[in-house]
């Protein structure tokens, strides 16, 4: 595909999905999670297109999208793994979890293996304090976090 | 009659294995030709005994636990269908210790039966208190959860009849209700298990608020590390606007209320109540400067309740069994119970509701049982990143605000993380500076900056770089965070820090060892 014919397609399903949620109050964060569950990111190209349907400036929405820590300007891995960094997670032992998997998959934080594969992310509370440390593997929670259950974890990212 | 057997569907059961454990049980009830009804429960809170499995027989339910997949045939050999005996047998679950010393009310359905389940709810008492609500005048309502002495479960403590009261006295043709889901410290999971175990009670509490107040329109914020409750909650929504609870009349009466769950986007601040207004109109979720108060120019300048999930999911036992009963529980001026979460290196961790003025040690020792590791405890945070550390020596606090205060702590959210003799409390202290870093807004200097000068002098001290000097600058730099800032990011990550501190020094003294090693 070239390069406009993609920016047009990200244009059009962009559209699509504000023309579908701007009745709501306060539409712009709906919207923002729409695009990103779209795409898989929120694409630069439909920052103007938000902007104009919600009569805001581009650095409005700009602004928004870069404040929260969920939305992405690139494309994240095949998964996603959040491992929860919090003091619930570190009174068992998550600072060592997170070294060992950046070590089995040789990357660090707000990173993405080279092949791909996974994207590796600190969350901050999961909510499974009591089943700590915990970690979220594309949206499937998993607790009390082992050696065994992090050499599955990584089997089924490879997969 | 066909058996019945619950297994949670609660994201800490799922994260213990839960839905392993559900296929295995329906693979053994189809291989042995067994009919049999699995209903996927919220938790009950237990979480050292789950995934925990009910079934239910003729003397009431039984419950096994914690159960792991490799223990479904032999429980089916056992005969655990009519409750018989197996190594992972508790018997009747409200007689298990940890849940028959809790008194509970905001709870008191959680876990027990099918979450989306009206008939279930209404069978537990569910609707009674909105049921009397519509039959009431607004004023009478916020009278009676103003005397049942209510306070904020989010943190604050703010008695929730009086911002109920201003925004009823607060005329306007549009006001609005909003649920505080955005539950990020860490150590809590009561809204979420709320929201995942019994979600209709919030709903409930929360059309109670709108009636109250004259408000027509509820929004949940909902935290996107939170799936499992995000989509609960939609679906609890649907079947209440079903049947009448949410909708144009209110159980058939002339009120009208509706609500939408609307999602975060991973910012620990939205949690503050003016972020998350911010964040609900779409914009950043920076803080707003008070006044004016939510409660008179709140979300799109409207009047606004905003509560958290646990004082919404309170209202309803309040208006069903009168404030009398619900402030004859407490201490003090903190009446009723408050779910206590008690997380981290712990051997017994999950929710225990209880009347406030419980000590910290009874939590922590009895209840609790001590740390997950065998090791003494050395600290426990109560309330969260921006709670205090407590030594062993301050066990002795009641469980109550003001108590708290008075030892320069606070209950917050009532979440508990419990550290052994293996914790670095000058690491704990330089993670709350951190995390403040990362989490602030920008919009006030001394939480912008001050978090991140804070973890370089932190690193100094680490470093043994003039130690006393720069313990004295951390010192001054929590207080003007505390007095300078304009929400409790930047205002309490002071308490963290300076508890450990106060209470740890011994970890702020420069490592002996590093300096022999070179």
């Amino acid at each position: 595909m070239t390069m406009q014919a993609a920016s047009t397609e990200i244009a059009s399903r962009t559209a699509a999905i504000v023309q579908d949620m701007k009745g709501l109050e306060g539409p712009l964060l709906p919207i923002l999670h729409g695009i990103q569950e779209e795409f898989g990111h929120v694409p630069q190209a439909s920052l103007p297109i938000i902007a104009e349907a919600l009569n805001i400036s581009n650095a409005e929405v700009h602004g928004v999208v870069t404040f929260y820590h969920d939305y992405r300007s690139h494309p994240a891995g095949r998964h996603v793994l959040k491992v929860c960094q919090a003091e619930a997670c570190q009174s068992m032992g998550s600072d060592a979890v997170a070294a060992k998997l950046k070590q089995l998959l040789g990357i660090g934080f707000h990173e993405t293996t080279k092949d791909g594969s996974v994207t590796l992310e600190p969350v901050y509370c999961l909510g499974l304090c009591a089943c700590a440390p915990s970690a979220m593997l594309d949206g499937e929670v998993i607790g009390r976090l082992d050696d065994e259950k992090l050499d599955e974890i990584v089997a089924e990212v490879r997969s | 009659m066909i058996p019945r057997i619950y297994i949670p569907g609660d994201s800490g059961a799922l994260a213990l294995g839960a839905e392993k454990v559900a296929k295995a049980i329906a693979n053994e009830l189809a291989e042995r030709g067994i009919e049999a009804k699995i209903v996927r429960n919220g938790s009950r809170g237990a979480y050292f005994l789950e995934p925990m499995v009910e079934v239910a027989t003729a003397a009431g339910r039984v419950a096994y636990g914690p159960v792991k997949p490799s223990d479904v045939k032999s429980l089916f050999d056992s005969g655990f269908l009519k409750g018989g005996h197996h190594k992972r047998w508790l018997g009747a679950p409200d007689k298990i210790p940890f849940l028959a010393k809790q008194t509970r009310l905001t709870f008191a359905r959680c876990g027990i039966n099918d979450p989306l389940s009206l008939d279930a709810y209404k069978s537990l008492g569910g609707l009674k208190g909105l049921q009397n609500a519509v039959a009431m005048a607004p004023a009478d309502i916020v009278k009676q959860v103003t005397e049942s002495g209510l306070r904020g479960r989010g943190g604050a403590g703010f008695p929730t009849g009086i911002k109920w009261k201003t925004v009823l006295d607060t005329a306007d043709e549009r006001k609005y209700i909003v649920c505080n889901a955005d539950e990020g410290d860490s150590a809590t999971f009561a809204d979420r298990m709320i929201m995942e175990g019994d979600p209709f009670v919030l709903i409930e509490g929360m059309a109670i608020a709108g009636i109250a107040t004259g408000a027509t329109k509820g929004f949940v914020y909902i935290r996107s590390e939170y799936p499992h409750a995000v989509a609960m909650m939609n679906k609890a929504v649907e079947v209440a606007r079903k049947a009448g609870v949410l909708g144009v009349n209110v159980l058939g009466s002339p009120n009208a209320f509706d609500m939408e769950i609307r999602v975060g986007a991973g910012a620990y601040v939205c949690g503050e109540e003016t972020s998350l207004l911010n964040s609900l109109e779409g914009k950043r979720g920076v803080v707003r400067a008070k006044p004016p108060l939510p409660a008179i120019q709140g979300l799109f300048g409207k009047p606004t309740v905003i509560n958290n999930v646990i004082s919404l999911a309170s209202v309803p036992v309040i208006m069903d069994k009168g404030a009398a009963f619900y402030k004859d529980f407490g201490m003090g001026r903190s009446r009723g119970t408050i779910p206590i979460q008690i997380a981290g290196n712990v051997k017994q961790g999950g929710l225990f509701e209880a009347a406030f003025g419980m000590t910290l040690g009874e939590i922590v020792d009895d209840i609790g049982a001590g740390t997950a590791t065998g090791r003494p405890v050395k600290a426990v945070q109560v309330g969260g990143p921006l709670g205090a550390y407590f030594p062993r020596a301050l066990f002795d606090t009641p469980f109550d605000y003001e108590e708290f205060a008075k030892r320069d702590g606070l209950i917050g959210h009532a979440g508990i993380t419990v550290f052994d003799d293996t914790a670095d409390m000058l690491k704990q202290a330089r993670f709350a500076m951190e995390f403040c870093a990362i989490e602030s807004c920008g919009k006030c200097t001394p939480c912008r900056i001050g978090s991140t000068r804070g973890v370089e002098t932190i690193d100094k001290i680490a470093g043994g770089i003039e130690p006393e000097k720069n313990i004295a600058l951390v010192t001054d730099l929590c207080n003007t965070m505390k007095f300078g800032s304009l929400c409790a990011l930047g205002g309490f990550t002071p308490y963290p820090v300076m508890s450990a501190l106060t209470h740890f020094r011994d970890d702020f003294k420069p490592a002996p060892v590093a300096e022999a090693a070179e």
